[in-house]
Parts: C-alpha cells; sequence; structure tokens
C-alpha cells in the first residue's frame, strides 16, 4: 500500500510538472481518506491500535467491493503534535487531494485539525479526542465527534462512585495531565464531585512526559486524602499505576480515563479502583464478539478500544457515503445531522447529536478482578454495567444544551 | 512541618539521584575512555529491560536482574568490537551519527519484536510497599535499589582507582599515545569499559521495568536525562555524575513540591545554570586529549 502511495504519488508530481492534471484526476477512482492518530510520544501507543482497527475496517469494506464500487485508500500518518497535525492535516487536503479526514486521540492535536477542517469546508470525523471544549466552544459544523467526551467519562464513572460511597463528604486528592484534555477533565470532575458533596482537597498538574511520580505520591501521603483521583491520559496512568502499587498508599484509586492498553501495560496485581471505559473486548453482542474474534486472528491478542472505535468509525463513513452515494462533504454533514441511528457493535445504537455533533451511546466501569481470576494477560479487568441503563435515555450522561457553549 | 515535608523530598530526590545515576555512569565512562559520546547507550537500557522481560516469564525476577546485564553486555562487546572500535580517533561527529543511528534501529527493531504498546512488568509482591523511617516515607523497592547502585559505585571506583586495570584506564585517559609506547594495547580494556558501561544500562533497565513503562521509546526518553546528567557533571568526571545524578533528583523533587507541572523543565533549567556559569560541569576535569 506504501509502495502504491508512493508510486502514485510520485506519478501525481510529475504529472502535475508536465502540465496534465487531467490525467491524474482520471487515475484515481479510489476514494482517498486522510487519517491522522499519534503514533509516538504518550498516546503513540493507543494509535498503533487505531491504525490496526482502521485497516481491519478498510480492508472489509474493500474485500466486498469498496463504497459505490470504488476502493477506500487511507493513508494513516502520525500526527506527532498539535502543530505537525494541522500541516499534515492541510497537505492532506491540498496536495493528496482527500475527501475528508478521519482520526486524532490527542485533544491538542484534533484541536488544530478541526480548525483546517473548517477553514476548508471539509469534514473531519474526530474519533478517539475527548475533551469536552472540542464539542463545546470549540465545535464547528465541518466536525463530528465518536468517542464519548469527558463528561460521559465522568458521570459514568461518579456514577459507580456514588453507589459505592466514594464521593459524599469524602475529601479527594487529584492528579491532572498538563493539556487542554486533563484541564478539562479535572474541570469536569471537580464540577461533578462538589455538586455531590464532596471536596477535591488538591489537585496537581502533571506534565505529559512525566515517568517518576515518586515526589507527588509523597505530596498525596502528606495530604491524606480519602481517595485519589487521575485525570491522567495515556502512558500516564500506566507509570502513575505501577509505583502507587510499588509505594503501596493505603488510599483508593478512582480513575476518570483510563484505555484498556494503558491498564494491559499496567502488569498484574497494579492495577486497582474503579474506571470508566467507552467499549471492551467483553461487549456481549454478536458484532463485537465477530470483531474480537477476527483481530484475535489477525493480531493474536484481543482489540483495545481505540482499535474498535477506529473500526466502528470507518463503517459510519462507509455507511453515510453509500447511503447518500456521494462523498460531497455538505450532504454527508446533512445527512449525519438528520441523526440515522448506527450499529457501534454494543447493545444499543448510536446517533450523532445534530447541535453539536457527538455520537450518543452507552458507556461503561470496569473494576479489576480479584488475582488468580485472570484467564490470560488481557484479562484482568471485570467489565461492568452499560451507563447508562436499558430504560434509560443515552442523553442523561451527556453535557446538556444549557451546560454546552456550542454554537455551528 | 513544612520542612519536614520538603526535606522528605530532598531524601526521595537522592534515591531518585541513584536512578539516573546508574545510566549517567555508563555514558560517562565510555565517553571518558573513548572520546565517544554513546547516544546509542538508551538503547542498551531498553533492550536490558526487554530482556528481564523475557528472562522473568521463563526464570523469575531474580534472574532477571542478573541475566540481562550479562545478555546485553556481551551485545555491548559485539558492539565496541565491530562499530565502536573504528571511530575512537575519528571526528567526534562520526561516532555520534553512528551512535543516533544504531539508537533509532534499536528503537523500530523494539517496536517490530514487541511491538509498539508498552509491557506489563511487575515487581515481586513482596518487594512492594513502602517503609516510615521516622517520619520519612521511602518505597522499599527503591531502598534496595538505591543499595544496589551504592554496591555498583563501590565497584566501579574500586576498579577505576585501585587495580591495575584501572591505572591503565586512567593512563589511557590522558595519553593513549604514551600507554602505546609503554607496549600496552588499550583495545581490550576499552571493550571492558563498554560491556561494563552497556551492562550498566540494561541493568537499569531491568530494575526500572517493574516501575517506570516498558515500551519502544523508553531508551530515547532516559538518554536526554542520562546526557543532562553527564553535561551537568562534567563530561569525564567520576565524582561529577555522582554529584550531578543526585542534584538533578533533589531539584526535579524540589520543583515538583511547590510547582509539579515545571517538574519537567527543572532540569534543564539546572543544567542552563551550571552551563552558564562553569561551562566545563561541576566537577569536569581537563582532558588534554579534548582540549
Amino acid at each position: 500500500m506504501n509502495t502504491r502511495r508512493r508510486v502514485l504519488k510520485a506519478g501525481a508530481a510529475s504529472a502535475l510538472a508536465l502540465g496534465f492534471p487531467a490525467i491524474v484526476r482520471a487515475q484515481s477512482d479510489k476514494i482517498r481518506i486522510g487519517h491522522l492518530t499519534p503514533l509516538t510520544g504518550f498516546l503513540g501507543a493507543l494509535g498503533e491500535y487505531a491504525v490496526k482497527g482502521m485497516r481491519m475496517a478498510v480492508e472489509e469494506i474493500n474485500a466486498k467491493g469498496g463504497v459505490m464500487g470504488r476502493p477506500l485508500d487511507v493513508m494513516s500518518e502520525d500526527s506527532v503534535n498539535p502543530a505537525t497535525a494541522s500541516t499534515k492535516a492541510q497537505r492532506m487536503l491540498d496536495q493528496d487531494k482527500v475527501e475528508f479526514l478521519m482520526g486524532e486521540i490527542n485533544s491538542a492535536s484534533a484541536k488544530t485539525i478541526m480548525q483546517v477542517a473548517a477553514r476548508n469546508k471539509k469534514l473531519f470525523l474526530q474519533i478517539g479526542a475527548r475533551s469536552d471544549v472540542l464539542r463545546g466552544a470549540d465545535c464547528n459544523r465541518y466536525t463530528f465527534h465518536v468517542d464519548i467526551p469527558v463528561t460521559v467519562m465522568v458521570n459514568a464513572e461518579g456514577q459507580a462512585l456514588l453507589r459505592d460511597g466514594l464521593i459524599k463528604g469524602k475529601r479527594i486528592f487529584s492528579l491532572t495531565s498538563d493539556y487542554l484534555f486533563g484541564h478539562d477533565l479535572a474541570k469536569a470532575a471537580k464540577a461533578f464531585v462538589t455538586a455531590n458533596g464532596g471536596t477535591v482537597i488538591g489537585d496537581e498538574l502533571t506534565p505529559t512526559d512525566t515517568t517518576d511520580f515518586s515526589p507527588l505520591l509523597l505530596k498525596i501521603r502528606q495530604a491524606k486524602p480519602d481517595i485519589v483521583a487521575t485525570n491522567l491520559g495515556g502512558n500516564q496512568v500506566t507509570n502513575f499505576v505501577k509505583q502507587y502499587a510499588e509505594f503501596g498508599l493505603p488510599y483508593p484509586v478512582a480513575g476518570f480515563n483510563l484505555n484498556t492498553a494503558d491498564a494491559w501495560a499496567a502488569g498484574e496485581g497494579n492495577l486497582s479502583g474503579i474506571w470508566p471505559t467507552v467499549w471492551h473486548h467483553e461487549v456481549d453482542t454478536p458484532g463485537s464478539k465477530a470483531f474480537v474474534a477476527a483481530f484475535r486472528k489477525k493480531h493474536g491478542q484481543p482489540p483495545e478500544n481505540h482499535a474498535w472505535i477506529e473500526y466502528v468509525s470507518m463503517h459510519i463513513m462507509a455507511r453515510a457515503m453509500s447511503e447518500t452515494k456521494t462523498t460531497d462533504n455538505e450532504k454527508l454533514i446533512a445527512y449525519f445531522e438528520k441523526q440515522p441511528e448506527f450499529d457501534l457493535l454494543k447493545p444499543r445504537k448510536g446517533y450523532f447529536r445534530s447541535w453539536d455533533h457527538q455520537l450518543m451511546q452507552e458507556a461503561y466501569t470496569f473494576t479489576v478482578k480479584p488475582k488468580g481470576q485472570a484467564k490470560d494477560k488481557w484479562d484482568f479487568l471485570q467489565f461492568g454495567p452499560a451507563v447508562p441503563r436499558p430504560d434509560q435515555p443515552l442523553e442523561l450522561i451527556a453535557t446538556t444544551q444549557a451546560q454546552n457553549t456550542c454554537k455551528m | 512541618m513544612q520542612f519536614l515535608f520538603l526535606l522528605e523530598q530532598v531524601l526521595n530526590g537522592l534515591v531518585l539521584g541513584g536512578y539516573y545515576l546508574l545510566i549517567a555512569l555508563g555514558l560517562s565512562l565510555i565517553f571518558s575512555v573513548g572520546g565517544v559520546v554513546n547516544l546509542a547507550h538508551g538503547a542498551f537500557y531498553a533492550l536490558g529491560a526487554y530482556a528481564s522481560l523475557e528472562i522473568a516469564q521463563r526464570l523469575g525476577f531474580g534472574a532477571a536482574v542478573a541475566l540481562s546485564p550479562l545478555a546485553v553486555a556481551l551485545l555491548g562487546i559485539v558492539f565496541e568490537r565491530f562499530l565502536l572500535r573504528r571511530f575512537y580517533t575519528a571526528d567526534p561527529i562520526l561516532p555520534l551519527l553512528l551512535t543516533f543511528g544504531l539508537a533509532l534501529v534499536a528503537e523500530q527493531a523494539i517496536r517490530m519484536i514487541w511491538g509498539a504498546a508498552p509491557l506489563p512488568a511487575s515487581m515481586p509482591q513482596a518487594l512492594k510497599g513502602s517503609v516510615v523511617v521516622g517520619d520519612f516515607l521511602f518505597s522499599r523497592y527503591r531502598l534496595l535499589l538505591l543499595a544496589i547502585v551504592a554496591v555498583i559505585l563501590a565497584g566501579i571506583w574500586t576498579l577505576i582507582h585501585k587495580t591495575s586495570f584501572g591505572r591503565v584506564v586512567r593512563a589511557g585517559i590522558q595519553r593513549p599515545d604514551m600507554v602505546a609506547a609503554l607496549g600496552i594495547r588499550l583495545q581490550p580494556y576499552m571493550m571492558t569499559i563498554v560491556a561494563l558501561g552497556v551492562g550498566m544500562a540494561a541493568l537499569a533497565g531491568a530494575l526500572f521495568a517493574p516501575i517506570a513503562l516498558v515500551h519502544p521509546a523508553m531508551g530515547a526518553e532516559i538518554i536526554t536525562v542520562a546526557f543532562v546528567v553527564v553535561v551537568i557533571g562534567g563530561l569525564g568526571s567520576f565524582w561529577g555524575v555522582v554529584l550531578a545524578s543526585m542534584l538533578v533528583g533533589v531539584v526535579r523533587g524540589v520543583t515538583i513540591h511547590f510547582a509539579p507541572a515545571a517538574g519537567e523543565a527543572s532540569m534543564y533549567i539546572l543544567m542552563f545554570l551550571v552551563l552558564m556559569f562553569r561551562p566545563r560541569g561541576l566537577l569536569g576535569e581537563r582532558i588534554e586529549k579534548f582540549e
């Protein structure tokens, strides 16, 4: 695929140089899609799963003849950082002539790509970044958001903590990842805790490249909280969890963000507490089971939630193009805004809310299985019930129109 | 009370300094003897961590900590014999490029073999937990780590300063031409030093695996810190590296106590200040062949 792309690119370049742009257009009956996700840095491990999930979806769709008889051609690149992400997004639109953009996990990079999308009037399916402001103050009509926003994570996690009596009257010390996502998460978490009778007694901003948490662990001990809450992201959570287990502090841990890959990397016996998630490979639907089986067959391990979300997102885009019979971005936006329901391989279907373009879907929590119950090294998480419950509306845990400042 | 908390951070910083020392000392030794800044040093650290996980799965944690450095030291001998040796007298930019390239190759190789996702690693349950001494909290594991570092430090110091092996090495650092004139081949000495240096890096990797993230870029992360420590201490200085490791650990801990967001930046500010007022580093020696 890579060499093919290079040959195409070289061909395109030489044709352009010779002044035959018509030839280039005639050559490409493929649907080109620009896909950006972090492949290095503290979110790089998640990005690797993202690319695997995306590739699986593309292979499946192309094996069935593509979309409208045209094969999909997804170019996946490392988004590196917010500045590089927007440069690459612009380049993909200008030079690679992609039809639309997909991807991202890093909220700060998603924000800059959203600006590129709005400026160029091109669709951006923002898959994995969770910051509230992206679908709030910074929202725009060219961007749709697939992953659950931090408010949903906090509400899902918070309900579980409330149930276990870990918020009301409790003193909570939190660690927060020092970038857009962490700030947003800390804000939502603090609002939830305060509204439910808890107190945040300390909140420490932690740089994303922090590898040693020992000075912060000492501060936690000095503060003597009832609960330690983490608003960390990516690798940070793994490092924190390992070192928290190393020091063996007695306070229970609750986290508002943990991806399955970060949990897997923590190692047995290190992880504890209750955590929220958007999907887990034990979701009991035929669709999820088939996806997990296919992924296991190909990669020898269960898919992580980022593999799932990219897989589902590509299928959503494919369905949107087939049903509208076009790649025209305006028509696709109009289609999504009619709120059609999509299969997310979960018990309940989801839909994009028309006024903030956020996908409404179930969330879950998980805890850690007691020692000795794990079947293999991927199996130490105890997957919990769906939030909201099947009889409650999906909007229950999302931001309301009154809370959300999004204006398209 | 505030003072006690601060003192606790200082002590914790000293422990953390031991953690940096294990990497920085090897880097400094290889530079002193061969005149080569080994940018691939972090790669050996990463390999040490990955090798320890493979060994731990089969033979347990203790065996992993003992065997992984030996395996990587053997690799270090191959690295010295077939690559590094050609560059001792070359333009310094060449070994820099070579080792930088090797670091990239090693990182991608690790990614191909073990995947980009971090691998799980745990320590034996018995080593978890903390010890309270007076008012101060220490992680049991890190105290053990500090003891290991102290033993190694004493060993290396004795080797360099109290043995005939060390006398040749020290002479070789100052006047390689005189050593050659006395009919002594420096090459086996250099090979030993490189094996020792990368072995220490691998030991650090094996020891940190349970408390840090085991992922392909871990070598690139640690080489930056190690290099900062060596530069602050003074290139080639044994005690300079020791002092600088402790200093970086303490400065980082104290900074995090007051302003956590500036924690990772603190060591670079420290390096900046040291270099501004003392470009040679804290205890940097005058080494003739580099003047």
